[in-house]
C-alpha cells in the first residue's frame, strides 16, 4: 500500500476536510469523530476501492458507521476498516451480513469485549479458511463457543462473559495454520466440554498454554502425524538402511518465524512431528526422504574442520555435500530419485538479480538442482561445468567428503560476487526442506573445547531424581465426545506402609472355621480336571469312536489309523490373579448393625482370601487405590505376584487405612498393566469397592462411571477378565454399566471374609 | 524291492556357499548322521538332494509332523485276509536298501517319535523292530540326515540334546547376496540386474526379522518371484505376490516392504 501523506492537519477541525470530494463524501458517511480512524481513513480507502465494488463500498462504510456506535471506542473499527476489503476479496462480499450477525450477538451477550480480536484476525482467517460456506462454520463454530461458555446465574441470564473466547479469536489464525475446521471444531470442543466452568484453566487452554491443550492441538493437526507412523518409519529404517536409532520428534507448530529443520545427534534422529503432503509426496514419503537423507550423511560423511573456512565456503560445501550424499541413495534406492526432485525446488534461472540482492543461495539451489536433475535446463557455463565435474568425480565411485569440499571451494572461487555480501539475500525457492542442518559436518576446534566445559557444568545430579517411582499418566475417557483425554491422570505407585502382621495372624485365627471349611472347598478345586488326549496308538482305554472308523477303513481296503486309543492326563490351573481394593474416605464408616468399618472387614476378606490363594498356588498380587483429583492418583502396592502371604504382607495388610476418593478407571488400567505381563492362560482382575467410581474434581457422575466402563473394555480385549465385588447396596444403578455382569453386590457386608473367597473359588473352579 | 524310484537321475542345481560339499562327503564316508539348520527355504533339502544324487545313493525323505508316531517311521502290522502282514517304514526300508534317509522338520515330530532313531545313529547302527521281533542291521551304505529350522523360537519345537548329540551339523543360512543373485538367475534364468534387485529386496525383509516378522524372504520366495518375472508379471507386482503378502499380515510392515519395491525397481 502507497502512503498518501495527508495535506489537511489533524484534529483540529471537527470534520475533516479532504482534498477529493469523493473522498469527503466517504469520510461523512463514515460519520465519525475517532481521531485514529482519520489518521488511517484514506490509506484503507484507497485499499477498498481498489477491492471493494461499489456497493461493497457503501455495505462497507454502512458496516464500519455500525461497528463505530457500538461503543466500544475506535478499536473494533480500525479492525474491520483493515480487515474487511482483504477479506471480502477472498470470501466474496455477501459474507458481510453474516459477519455483522455475529458482532450483533456478541454486542449483545455480555461478550462485546471479544468483537475487537474477532475483527482483527478476520483477514487472516479469511485467507486459512478461502470460501465464504468455510466461513460460516468458522462463524458458527465461535458462536456456539460463545453461548456454551457465558456463564450464567440460576440459568436465566447469561451475566458473564466467556473468559477464553477474545483468546481464542486471537488464536484463530495460528489454529487454522495447524488445523483444519473439523480439527478445530474438535480442539474447541475439547476445551469447551472440559474447562466450562474453570475460567483460568479455559484462558489457559484456548490461549494453546496448557499441556493438554497442546497435546489435543498435536492430535488434530492435519498431515502425517508422526505418532501414527512411528513404527513404519522404524521399520523402513531397520529394513532398507540396517539402521535402528532412536527417532525423536521435535514440534513444527510454535515456531513460526525460524522453523526447525531435521538434524540427528548422539540421541537420535530428529524428524518433525507432522509433514503435510507436498508437491504430490505423502506426508510418509517425506519422512522417508528426510530420514534418508540423514542416514546418507551418517554412512558416507566424515566431519571436517570448520575453522578454516568462510561461512559462504562452508554453504558450498553443503551444497555439494548433500548432492554427494543423495545420488549416493539414490543408486542404493533409484526410487529415491523421483521423491527428491519432486521436493527439491527448481529455481528460476533469471529470478535472482545480482547487482542488488546476494545470489548465492539461489546459485547453490539452482547447482544443487542441476546435480541431482539431468533435465535441470540451465545455461549458466559455470553451473554446467561443475555439474560435469561432480558427475566425473562420482562415476569414479563414492568420492568422499574431502574431495567434493575441493570441488565445492573452487566453486566458490569461480562464482563469487561482490554482490554476495548484500543484506538482501534471494530465498525464494532455495530452500530444500527434506535437508538436515548439516550440524554433523563439522567440527570447529576452538568452540568445541568450551563446549566441552560448558556441559561438565551441565551434569545433572542424579541421586535426587530417585525416590519413589516416577508417575504414569493413563488417558481418561471422555463419553460425551468418546475420545480419549490423553495422559489425564497421573498414577503414583508405592509400597503401602507397613505395619503389626499379628494382627491379620490373629484375624485368621477368628475366623478358623471358615478357613477350614474353605480348605475343603481349596482340596476340591486343586488341579485335577481330566483332559482326553485322543489319537493314541496306546493309551488308558479304547475309543470307540475312532476304532470303528479304523475298521470300516481296513474293510474297505484302506490304510487303518491305529491310533484308537485314548488317555487322560490332569491338567494344571493356570490362573493370575490381582485384586484391587478401593480404600477411599467411604470404607471409614461403620457397618450397620455392627462395630466394625468397611474397612476391617475388607481386611478381613482380603487376608482369608490371600491365604486361600496362597494355598492354591495360583500366582496372586493384591494393590490398593484411592484417589485426590486426576493429578494424584495412588496405587499401593500391598502384595507382588512373585511374594509370598509372609508377615512382610501381613505387616501391609494389617496397615491399610482409607482417605479420598476412587478413580477406578486409572486403577483398573494400571493393574491391568502389570496383570497383562504375566504369563498365564487366565488372567481375573478382582475389584472390591464399596461405592461408584468418583472424585472431587469430577462434577459429572456419570464421567467416571463411564471411564471405568471404558478401562474395563480396554482390559477385557487384553485378555484380562475383570469381576467387581460391591460392597454398596445401592449398586444396581452403576456397577452393570461398568462391568457388564461380571460383579456381584454383597448386601450382607458382615458375611465378607466367607463370601470373598468363595466367590473367588467359585470363579476359578 | 524298486529302490530304482528312491534315485535321482538328474543332477539338481546346487550353488555350494562354502565348503559344505567336501564336508558333507566326508560325513558320508564315515557314515556319521547329519543335521542340517537354517531358516526355511534357504536350500537345506536341495543340499541333500544334490549330496544323494553327488554320492549316487537312493533318498527316501520323510517330512515330519505333530501327528507322526514311531509306526509311522518304522512300520506296522496290517491286517488282511490271511492273517496280518508286516509293512515297513520309510526309515525300516533306508536302513535295509542303504539309503540317506532324510527327515524333514524334524522338530514337528512328537519328542517320543524321534527317540526311534537312536540306536541307528549311534555306533550300533541297528533298528529294532519290538513288534515283528526283528533287528535289522543297517546296510554299510545308510545315512540318517535330519532338518531342522532353529527360528520358531519355541519352547516346544527343540530337539532333546540326547537327540542332538548324535549329528554332525551344518548351519545353513541365506546365500550372501551376490551369491544369491547368481543362484536366482542360474535356478530361474532371470537377468543378473533384475535378480540383484530381487536380492536387495529381500535384505529389507531380513533386515526386519525380530520386528514383527518371524521369518526374512526365503530363496524359495525369491525363485517364485523371478519366476513369475520369467514368465512376464510385472516385476513390482510379481514382488508383491511372491515375496510381500504371503510373508506378512502386518500392515505396516508390508507398507515398508512395498516402499523398498517401488525404491527398488524405479
Amino acid at each position: 500500500m502507497t502512503e498518501i501523506p495527508l495535506i489537511v492537519p489533524i484534529g483540529t477541525l471537527p470534520v475533516t476536510e479532504y482534498q477529493h470530494p469523493l473522498m469527503q463524501a466517504y469520510w461523512v458517511q463514515l460519520d465519525t469523530q475517532f481521531k485514529p480512524v482519520e489518521e488511517v481513513f484514506e490509506a484503507v480507502m484507497e485499499e477498498a476501492l481498489a477491492l471493494l465494488t461499489r456497493a461493497g463500498i457503501k455495505d462497507y462504510l454502512d458496516a464500519a458507521r455500525l461497528i463505530g456506535k457500538l461503543g466500544r471506542g475506535a478499536e473494533p473499527m480500525l479492525a474491520f476498516l483493515e480487515a474487511w476489503p482483504s477479506a471480502a476479496s477472498t470470501l466474496g462480499e455477501a459474507a458481510l451480513p453474516e459477519i455483522m450477525a455475529v458482532i450483533d450477538k456478541m454486542q449483545r451477550s455480555p461478550n462485546s469485549k471479544a468483537i475487537t480480536p474477532f475483527l482483527q484476525t478476520l483477514a487472516p482467517v479469511a485467507r486459512s479458511v478461502q470460501t465464504q460456506a468455510q466461513m460460516q462454520h468458522y462463524l458458527a463454530l465461535t458462536l456456539d463457543f460463545m453461548e456454551r461458555t457465558t456463564g450464567s446465574i440460576h440459568g436465566h441470564h447469561t451475566t458473564f462473559p466467556s473468559p477464553g473466547l477474545p483468546d481464542f479469536l486471537l488464536q484463530a489464525p495460528f489454529l487454522l495454520s495447524q488445523l483444519s475446521l473439523g480439527g478445530l471444531k474438535n480442539w474447541v470442543e475439547y476445551g469447551v466440554r472440559n474447562y466450562r466452568s474453570h475460567p483460568e484453566r479455559q484462558i489457559d487452554y484456548f490461549t494453546v498454554q496448557s499441556a493438554d491443550s497442546r497435546a489435543v492441538l498435536q492430535r488434530e493437526r492435519h498431515g502425517t502425524l508422526f505418532m501414527d507412523v512411528e513404527r513404519r518409519l522404524d521399520l523402513y529404517l531397520r529394513g532398507l538402511w540396517q539402521d535402528s536409532d532412536q527417532l525423536v520428534p521435535y514440534s513444527s507448530a510454535y515456531d513460526e518465524i525460524r522453523k526447525p529443520i531435521p538434524y540427528y545427534d548422539k540421541l537420535g534422529l530428529r524428524v518433525p512431528d507432522v509433514f503435510d503432503d507436498r508437491a504430490g509426496v505423502t506426508g510418509m514419503d517425506r519422512y522417508r526422504v528426510v530420514l534418508a537423507h540423514m542416514i546418507g550423511h551418517r554412512r558416507w560423511t566424515t566431519t571436517q574442520v570448520a575453522d578454516n573456512w568462510s561461512p559462504f565456503q562452508r554453504m558450498a560445501v553443503e551444497f555439494f555435500e548433500d548432492c554427494r550424499v543423495e545420488t549416493l541413495l539414490c543408486r542404493e534406492y533409484p526410487g529415491l530419485h523421483r521423491l527428491l526432485l519432486a521436493l527439491h525446488p527448481h529455481p528460476v534461472e533469471a529470478a535472482c538479480d545480482p547487482l542488488t540482492t546476494s545470489c548465492l543461495r539461489h546459485r547453490l539451489a539452482m547447482l544443487s538442482r542441476a546435480l541431482l536433475d539431468p533435465q535441470h535446463g540451465y545455461h549458466d557455463a559455470d553451473l554446467l561445468d561443475f555439474t560435469a565435474r561432480f558427475h566425473a568425480l562420482m562415476a569414479e565411485g563414492e568420492a568422499s567428503t574431502g574431495a567434493i569440499a575441493t570441488l565445492a571451494l573452487s566453486y566458490v572461487a569461480r562464482t563469487r560476487r561482490q554482490t554476495d555480501q548484500l543484506a538482501k539475500v534471494h530465498f525464494d525457492d532455495t530452500v530444500i526442506d527434506y535437508r538436515d542442518d548439516n550440524r554433523q559436518m563439522w567440527r570447529f576446534i576452538e568452540e568445541d573445547d568450551e563446549g566441552e566445559i560448558a556441559d561438565q557444568h551441565r551434569k545433572m545430579d542424579k541421586s535426587e531424581e530417585l525416590k519413589g517411582l516416577p508417575p504414569r499418566h493413563y488417558p481418561e475417557w471422555d463419553y460425551q465426545s468418546q475420545t480419549y483425554r490423553p495422559d489425564w491422570a497421573s498414577v503414583y505407585e508405592g509400597l503401602h506402609p507397613s505395619g503389626n502382621a499379628g494382627d491379620i495372624d490373629s484375624l485368621l485365627q477368628k475366623h478358623g472355621a471358615l478357613a477350614k471349611r474353605l480348605k475343603k472347598m481349596l482340596d476340591l478345586l486343586k488341579p485335577q480336571d481330566k483332559v482326553r488326549i485322543r489319537y493314541q496308538e496306546e493309551g488308558s482305554e479304547l475309543d470307540l469312536d475312532v476304532a470303528l472308523r479304523s475298521l470300516i477303513d481296513f474293510k474297505g481296503g484302506a490304510q487303518p489309523d491305529t491310533r484308537i486309543n485314548m488317555s487322560h492326563r490332569t491338567d494344571g490351573r493356570d490362573i493370575a490373579v490381582l485384586l484391587l481394593v478401593d480404600l477411599s474416605e467411604s470404607l471409614n464408616e461403620k457397618v450397620a448393625g455392627s462395630e466394625q468399618t468397611i474397612l476391617e472387614l475388607s481386611q478381613e476378606a482380603v487376608s482369608l482370601l490371600a491365604w486361600a490363594i496362597e494355598h492354591l498356588g495360583d500366582p496372586f498380587a493384591i494393590a490398593g487405590f484411592h484417589s485426590n483429583t486426576r493429578h494424584e492418583v495412588r496405587y499401593q502396592h500391598i502384595k507382588g505376584f512373585s511374594e509370598h502371604f509372609d508377615d512382610t504382607v501381613k505387616g501391609r495388610l494389617a496397615a491399610m487405612q482409607a482417605g479420598y476418593s476412587t478413580r477406578m478407571g486409572a486403577a483398573i488400567r494400571h493393574a491391568a498393566h502389570y496383570l497383562g505381563g504375566k504369563k498365564a492362560d487366565k488372567k481375573l482382575l478382582l475389584v472390591l469397592t464399596d461405592g461408584q467410581p468418583a472424585d472431587v474434581d469430577v462434577h459429572d457422575e456419570r464421567l467416571l462411571i463411564e471411564d471405568a466402563r471404558q478401562a474395563v473394555k480396554e482390559v477385557d480385549r487384553e485378555g484380562i477378565f475383570t469381576y467387581c465385588i460391591n460392597l454398596d447396596p445401592k449398586a444396581d444403578e452403576y456397577v452393570a454399566d461398568i462391568f457388564g455382569r461380571q460383579y456381584s453386590v454383597i448386601d450382607n457386608i458382615q458375611r465378607l471374609p466367607e463370601r470373598l473367597p468363595e466367590l473367588f473359588l467359585a470363579l476359578t473352579k | 524291492m524298486n529302490t530304482e524310484q528312491y534315485t535321482i537321475q538328474t543332477e539338481p542345481y546346487y550353488q555350494s556357499q562354502g565348503r559344505e560339499v567336501a564336508l558333507y562327503e566326508a560325513a558320508y564316508a564315515a557314515r556319521l548322521p547329519v543335521m542340517v539348520k537354517g531358516p526355511t527355504g534357504c536350500g537345506k533339502s536341495r543340499f541333500v538332494e544334490y549330496m544323494a544324487w553327488k554320492l549316487k545313493r537312493p533318498l527316501i525323505t520323510v517330512a515330519c509332523n505333530e501327528d507322526m508316531t514311531a509306526s509311522d517311521l518304522v512300520g506296522r502290522y496290517l491286517l488282511d485276509a490271511n492273517g496280518t502282514r508286516w509293512l515297513d517304514g520309510p526309515l525300516t526300508t533306508a536302513a535295509r536298501i542303504g539309503a540317506i534317509c532324510y527327515l524333514d522338520e524334524i522338530v514337528e515330530a512328537r519328542q517320543d517319535t524321534t527317540v526311534v532313531i537312536h540306536p541307528l545313529t549311534d555306533h550300533r547302527r541297528v533298528l529294532p523292530l519290538d513288534k515283528k521281533g526283528e533287528l535289522i542291521a543297517a546296510h554299510p551304505d545308510f545315512q540318517l540326515v535330519i532338518s531342522y529350522n532353529p527360528g520358531y523360537q519355541s519352547l516346544m519345537k527343540e530337539l532333546k540334546q540326547s537327540t542332538k548329540q548324535r549329528f554332525v551339523g551344518f548351519d545353513f543360512d541365506y546365500p550372501e547376496a551376490e551369491l544369491e543373485t547368481l543362484i536366482l538367475a542360474k535356478e530361474t534364468g532371470l537377468d543378473a540386474a533384475m535378480a540383484g534387485r530381487l536380492v536387495k529386496i529381500a535384505g529389507v525383509a531380513r533386515n526386519l526379522k525380530g520386528h514383527g516378522l518371524d521369518e526374512g524372504i526365503s530363496t524359495r520366495l525369491l525363485v517364485y518371484a523371478a519366476t513369475l518375472i520369467k514368465h512376464g508379471v510385472a516385476a513390482q507386482d510379481a514382488c508383491r505376490m511372491a515375496l510381500v503378502r504371503p510373508l506378512t499380515d502386518d500392515a505396516d510392515i508390508r507398507e515398508t516392504l512395498d516402499h523398498a519395491i517401488d525404491s527398488t525397481f524405479a
